[in-house]
């Protein structure tokens, strides 16, 4: 469970100071779908980064199931990440030079799982996500639905309490973006998972539980946009 | 994961691999070459001064040569009658040197820091006949009253001049402490024997080769010196023969028929380590009063001529040139390290989010660097020995001569080697000693370069080196990137 209380968070920008976040208090429960949306430059990124642990707030606290993130240090956020917590890209964020199979193993790397165990893990994500026939390819061979579906296995593969993800259909078409929210959803049932997405898209965010808006650094939630979703 | 993905990174950046490493195995390449090369000048050097010197040897004493130092030598038998015959057959410590007394040997061998001390007496032997032309007595001049006139007279008939023999000789100690040392520690025993203990006071010669080759001597035969009939026991080699004697007679023998007892004019002294020497030349300085000591240092300082040019060019050029030939490579594998970690840094922003330490992304940028060193380091030995390969098939000769200088204690005097005129000659107005065995009587010495195991491990060294200063700095900019930042970086 996420709690979020008075996050705020200043970038230096020339002589001034932007306020990224200016304040944000939000509870997000295990298992919850939240889709956050806003215009652009109004916070949504810098408050993912925040519950991923990837920043730390310049006051206020982020709680990851009763651990202030914000407090920790950066080796125990390091292994924070490394277990409970995915993430999803607009650009996908592949290495280029491994191929769809390795990528999904890269997440197990922190883990000390051995290269057995690995390589099964990896291969039972890729097929999850229905791919496993492209498993030796690199991502320059894949479609961008296709990139996109390996960074989801490899954000699954570690069996994360939490995914992250932002902007995961900026990048695609329709179609290929319903094939993909189709495949989070699915997951997110299956896993239990909190998911967390970031998206310009109202057809993406209508998905979710809950939506949240951001402005001028500033979150407020609608509740339960999709009762019938629980 | 680690070598999978370092190899396909390597793979991806194979151009820039290849820059880095080549640059790498140029430098590398160079500091074996240079160094081989240097250590060829070196050894060039100390064959020249081993020639000089004998082996074991650290520093030489001697004296210059004052009035007195040695018994004339003057043969009794000289009668000057007009027609007379005039026979010499003489053995003269040579006049280029002072002599020494025997005792300064002792008090030399033990000084502090002297492992071993070996007195010579190094002399020329003179055979030949002369025959006076007759002289006829004139008038006298006068002087009284006027201008003095010369009177008149003069040399009539034939007179004549055998030049005869005139062999170089060396009178060795052959104490056991002494053997080591001294003008036989350089020879290589070609037949017979050498010199030994119990030879102190016997007849007994060790001849050098070439001139047992010009005379026609072998094991058995005799040689005559000062009228004394010496047994060849052995002959030997001694290299750069210019400096090399002709005979080489028992110590004891060479004073007496010298009339040289209890003289030497040249000490040989070993140190106890070479860090000793300096200090071991003060020592002798002081204790034997007025006596030159030269170290191997001070006649390497003399050596001139292509040889020294070669030292000089492999000691400055060369090692600078390599030096910055490698600190250009290092600088380069650096920055462009540091330019590839640029271009990647939402790939270490992805990792870390998926939850790598800084560490592991360090250890991956400096994997990659310490690869491409340890290739470029490979190929710059296998330059490293190319290059050597290439100077030794070239094989330049070099010239050695060390320069005449006022009171040099070179053994057997100051020596001057030419080229092309042969000329060897002590200072000092000494007797000549031809130059027997050696084309021209110039020291040639061929540049021969061989990579030591030493150059080869500095090789590798320079490699991890080059391969951790530029992982190092790829490193360190891969850590300080923080991941929201890395992410949020457009590319």
């Amino acid at each position: 469970m996420y709690k979020l209380t008075n996050v705020r968070k200043d970038y230096p920008k020339g002589r001034s100071v932007v306020h990224a976040l200016a304040g944000v208090d939000a509870v997000i429960e295990d298992g919850e779908w939240l889709a956050i949306q806003g215009p652009t430059g109004h916070g949504k990124t810098t408050l993912l980064q925040m519950l991923g642990g990837l920043d730390r707030p310049t006051s206020g606290t982020v709680e990851f199931d009763g651990q202030d993130l914000g407090a920790m240090r950066e080796s125990e956020v390091t292994r924070v990440r490394a277990t409970s917590i995915g993430f999803i890209f607009q650009t996908f964020n592949l290495i280029p030079t491994l191929s769809a199979q390795e990528n999904v193993e890269v997440a197990l790397a922190p883990l000390g799982i051995g290269s057995a165990e690995r390589r099964a893990r990896a291969a039972a994500a890729l097929e999850s996500v229905r791919l496993e026939e492209r498993a030796r390819h690199l991502p320059g061979e894949l479609s961008g639905g296709q990139q996109q579906r390996v960074a989801i296995a490899r954000a699954l593969v570690k069996e994360p309490k939490v995914l992250l993800a932002d902007e995961p259909t900026g990048n695609l078409d329709e179609g290929t973006r319903d094939d993909i929210m189709g495949l989070l959803e699915k997951l997110w049932r299956q896993h239990g998972l909190t998911l967390i997405v970031v998206t310009h898209d109202s057809s993406v965010a209508r998905q979710a539980q809950r939506i949240g808006i951001m402005r001028k650094g500033r979150l407020t939630i609608k509740q339960d946009t999709r009762p019938g979703v629980s | 994961m680690f070598f999978t993905y370092l190899r396909r990174e390597l793979r991806r950046r194979i151009r820039q691999a290849t820059f880095i490493a080549l640059g790498l195995a140029v430098g590398i390449g160079l500091v074996i070459t240079v160094t081989a090369a240097s250590s060829g000048v070196k050894s060039a050097e100390g064959s020249v001064l081993k020639n000089l010197y004998g082996v074991g040897t650290d520093a030489t004493v001697t004296k210059n040569p004052t009035a007195g130092s040695f018994a004339a030598g003057r043969p009794s038998n000289f009668n000057l009658k007009s027609g007379s015959t005039v026979k010499i057959d003489t053995l003269t410590a040579t006049r280029s040197l002072g002599s020494l007394d025997d005792s300064a040997v002792t008090t030399i061998s033990k000084l502090k820091g002297v492992a071993a001390a070996s007195g010579a007496l190094t002399a020329d032997s003179v055979n030949t006949t002369f025959k006076i032309p007759k002289f006829s007595g004139g008038n006298g001049g006068s002087g009284a009253g006027g201008a003095p006139s010369g009177g008149t007279g003069g040399f009539s008939g034939p007179g004549s001049f055998n030049s005869g023999n005139t062999v170089s000789v060396d009178g060795v100690d052959l104490a056991s402490s002494a053997q080591a040392l001294g003008p036989l520690s350089n020879g290589t025993l070609k037949s017979g024997r050498t010199l030994k203990s119990s030879d102190a006071s016997s007849d007994v010669a060790v001849i050098d080769s070439s001139y047992a080759k010009s005379a026609s001597l072998k094991v058995g035969s005799t040689v005559t010196i000062a009228s004394t009939k010496f047994t060849v026991v052995g002959i030997v080699s001694v290299s750069a023969s210019d400096s090399s004697a002709d005979v080489y007679v028992p110590l004891a023998r060479a004073q007496a028929l010298s009339k040289s007892t209890g003289k030497v004019n040249t000490i040989y002294v070993a140190a106890d380590s070479a860090t000793d020497i300096a200090a071991v030349q003060k020592e002798i300085t002081k204790a034997v009063s007025g006596a030159t000591v030269t170290t191997s240092s001070d006649l390497a300082s003399e050596v001139t001529g292509s040889l020294s040019s070669a030292s000089s060019l492999a000691n400055n050029l060369g090692k600078w040139l390599a030096i910055a030939v490698l600190i250009a490579a290092f600088l380069l594998a650096s920055l462009l390290t540091m330019s590839a970690v640029s271009r990647r840094v939402r790939e270490f922003g992805t990792l870390k989010a998926l939850g790598w330490r800084s560490r592991r992304v360090i250890g991956q940028v400096m994997g990659e660097s310490v690869t491409v060193g340890v290739i470029g380091g490979l190929v710059g030995v296998a330059l490293g020995f190319a290059g050597a390969a290439i100077v030794s098939a070239i094989a330049p000769a070099l010239s050695a001569s060390v320069g005449q200088t006022t009171g040099s204690a070179t053994p057997g005097g100051a020596r001057q080697f030419s080229g092309g005129s042969g000329g060897f000659t002590p200072p000092g107005g000494g007797l000549s000693r031809a130059p027997t065995g050696t084309s021209g009587g110039s020291v040639l010495v061929h540049l021969t370069a061989s990579v030591t195991v030493d150059a080869v491990v500095l090789a590798v060294v320079l490699a991890l080196a080059g391969g951790l200063i530029a992982g190092t700095f790829g490193g360190w900019r891969a850590a300080r990137l923080r991941p929201a930042a890395a992410l949020a970086r457009v590319e």
